[in-house]
This record gives structure tokens, sequence and C-alpha cells, in this order.
């Protein structure tokens, strides 16, 4: 899917811009795109290597033990394919922990260090295990409590009431969690024969 | 209002504070301990450059060209049936797409129209509800190498466009 996405933006892109007569804005994006890519990465590596640093005292102290002791049962329902010991589970736990925070920049280390561990259960490792969509379905839904960009942002612009979004986003985002959830369910019967 | 802007606030140092002494107290040799778990973090950023680099170029040039303006028009008449304002729709499919491309297109309309407005509203609460999903894929899915996703791109845009439309009808129900 991300092979015909990536496909369809390029060609039809470059297309357009032809038909439009601005195909020279095609080279400048190029460049300034893949530049911003490498910026991109290179932003994250002070965040990634901070959080993944604070991670293993997490894991070496125990702590891990106590989160995953009070998720146990959430986690059971949502990953059945992934034993409650494995890392994978203290990985995902974390991250979705760092998520309800609102704490962007210490989820993604985290959910990528899940998705290595769930890589370790996967049967075929070129494609995406039940366990893995599942996760990924409830990292794109982003269940907040917190939205700390946002409000920032409603600060910055000038708000009365900066934080007077935070109860619609906590319903708006859990409608979309349940959505993602169940649709994820239905998909995985669906693709089971396949 | 007050207690959640606090929480937002403490939330980082408080959990930075708490990991230490708790380590710390259980005999950890905290200095050590961090610096090996931070030596992942380089890699695992170098390893996303070529991922980042091939979706951000490919978002680029299809938003630049002008396709991206296309789409957001030739939809605007069954959104706008439906009662989702005009104004948010670019918005809208720009955040699955590009998470800085939303945040820019949220600022906008914030300046635009004011923060304390209804688009205001619908465009925070879209920003702070949903995540973008493509971005997520590319770099969770690229990490470890998955080349066949299934399913979960069809989750993820399913779950978006569910928490675009919970949040256009909260905020007109709750926020006037």
């Amino acid at each position: 899917m991300v092979n015909k996405l990536w496909f369809f933006f390029i060609v039809v892109g470059i297309a357009v811009a032809a038909i439009s007569g601005d195909i020279q804005s095609v080279t400048t994006t190029l460049l300034d795109s893949a530049e911003k890519g490498v910026t991109v990465a290179f932003g994250l590596i002070s965040i990634l290597t901070f959080w993944l640093g604070i991670m293993k005292l997490i894991e070496k102290s125990g702590l891990l033990n106590v989160l995953v002791k009070i998720m146990k049962p959430f986690a059971k329902f949502l990953f059945p394919d992934v034993p409650v010991n494995h890392p994978a589970m203290s990985a995902i736990l974390l991250n979705m922990s760092a998520n309800l925070l609102g704490m962007g920049s210490a989820a993604t280390p985290l959910g990528l260090k899940a998705m290595e561990q769930l890589q370790e259960l996967n049967q075929d490792k070129k494609t995406a295990s039940d366990a893995m969509c599942t996760f990924l379905a409830i990292n794109t839904s982003s269940l907040t409590i917190i939205p700390t960009t946002v409000i920032a942002l409603r600060m910055a612009t000038g708000s009365t009431d900066p934080t007077k979004i935070v109860g619609t986003t906590i319903i708006a985002t859990l409608c979309s969690s349940i959505v993602a959830i169940t649709v994820d369910r239905l998909f995985r019967k669906v693709y089971r024969g396949r | 209002m007050g207690f959640i802007s606090i929480l937002s606030q403490w939330a980082i140092p408080v959990m930075v504070f708490l990991v230490v002494l708790y380590s710390y107290i259980k005999g950890v040799e905290v200095f050590d301990t961090f610096v090996e778990g931070a030596k992942e973090g380089f890699q695992t950023a170098v390893k996303l450059i070529p991922f980042l680099v091939a979706m951000l170029v490919a978002i680029g040039i299809f938003r630049d060209s002008g396709a991206f303006a296309i789409i957001t028009k030739l939809l605007s008449p069954i959104t706008e049936r439906v009662g989702i304002p005009s104004e948010v729709l670019p918005l809208a499919l720009m955040r699955p797409i590009s998470g800085s491309g939303a945040l820019a297109m949220t600022t906008e309309l914030m300046q635009t129209y004011g923060p304390d407005s209804m688009l205001g509203y619908i465009a925070s609460t879209l920003q702070g509800s949903t995540d973008t999903t493509f971005y997520i894929l590319t770099v969770y899915f690229g990490s470890i190498g998955i080349r066949r996703i299934r399913y979960a791109m069809t989750v993820g845009l399913i779950a978006d466009a569910a928490g675009f439309i919970a949040a256009v009808i909260v905020c007109k129900l709750l926020l006037t």
C-alpha cells in the first residue's frame, strides 16, 4: 500500500505540476523535502537518545513491572498473541502511557522498541503481524489526555482559554480509538484466511 | 482547566524525577544504565533517514504541485452537505500525511479565524485527537523492514475519518 501511495504521489504530483506549467517547483520541492527528511531524522537523535536512556532505567529498576501489572488486563484483550511477560508487551504499554500523557517525543522511541520486539515474535519478517496492526491502529488514532502542542499553539495565537479544547479532544480521540480497535478486529478476521 | 495545564507542565519533569529516584533507591547504577540505553538513540535515528526522505519528497511534490488542492476542491461539496466546514477540510486531509504540514494549517486557521472561533475549536480538537498516520506507518514498519503492511493503513485512515467527524460533532455540540 505504501508502495502504491508513494508511486501515486510522485507520478500524479509531477504530472499536475507539468500541466499547470509549474514544473520548476518540482525540483525545488524535491531537494527541500529530502533535506527536511535528513533534518527531521537528525532532530530525532537528541530525543531518541534521551528517552531510550530513561527507558533503560525504567526497565532495570523494575518500574516497568509495576506499570505492566496495572494495564495487564487491558493489554491482554488487545494483544492476545503477545505473551504477557514478553518485552514487547512492556514496550507497548510504555508507548501507550507516553501517548496518553501527550509525550509524543517519548512515545516514538518506545513505539519503535515495541515494533522491534514484536518482530521477534513475527513468523514472516516481511509481513506485518496481527499484533503490529493492532498496535499501529491504536497509535495512529492517538489516545491523548493532554494535547500539549495544541494548547501551546492556542496560547501563541492569543486564545482567551487555551485549554478549552481538552474535553472535546478526549472525546474525539476516544471515538477514533474505539473505531480503530473495532475495525482492526473486523479486518483481522477477514484477513485470517489469506 | 487549571489542573490540566498544570498537569501538562509537570508530566515530563515528574516522570524523569520519579524514574531516576526510584532507580537509585532500587540500587541501579543510574548514570551507566542511562548511557547504556541512550547508545541506541543515534543508530535508530540514522536508520530512519531513507524512509523519511522517501516519504517527505513524495508528499512535498504532491502538495506543492497543486494536486492536493484539486482533491480538496473535489471533496468539499460532499463534506459541506454533512455539515463539515470546507475551511477545515484541507487540514483533515493533511493530518494523516504530514504532522508539520497539519500543524502549519492549524496555525493558519487559528490566525485567520481566531483560536476561540468554532473553526479554531474544530482545528484544535482535530489536531490533538488524531495522529500522522502515514508517518507512523512508514517509520514504525520501516524501522523493522516490514514490506506487506496488510490492512494497517486502511484501519488508520478509517480511524482518522472517525476522529475528524467526531471532532466536528463534539465541538458543535459542546462549544458554542
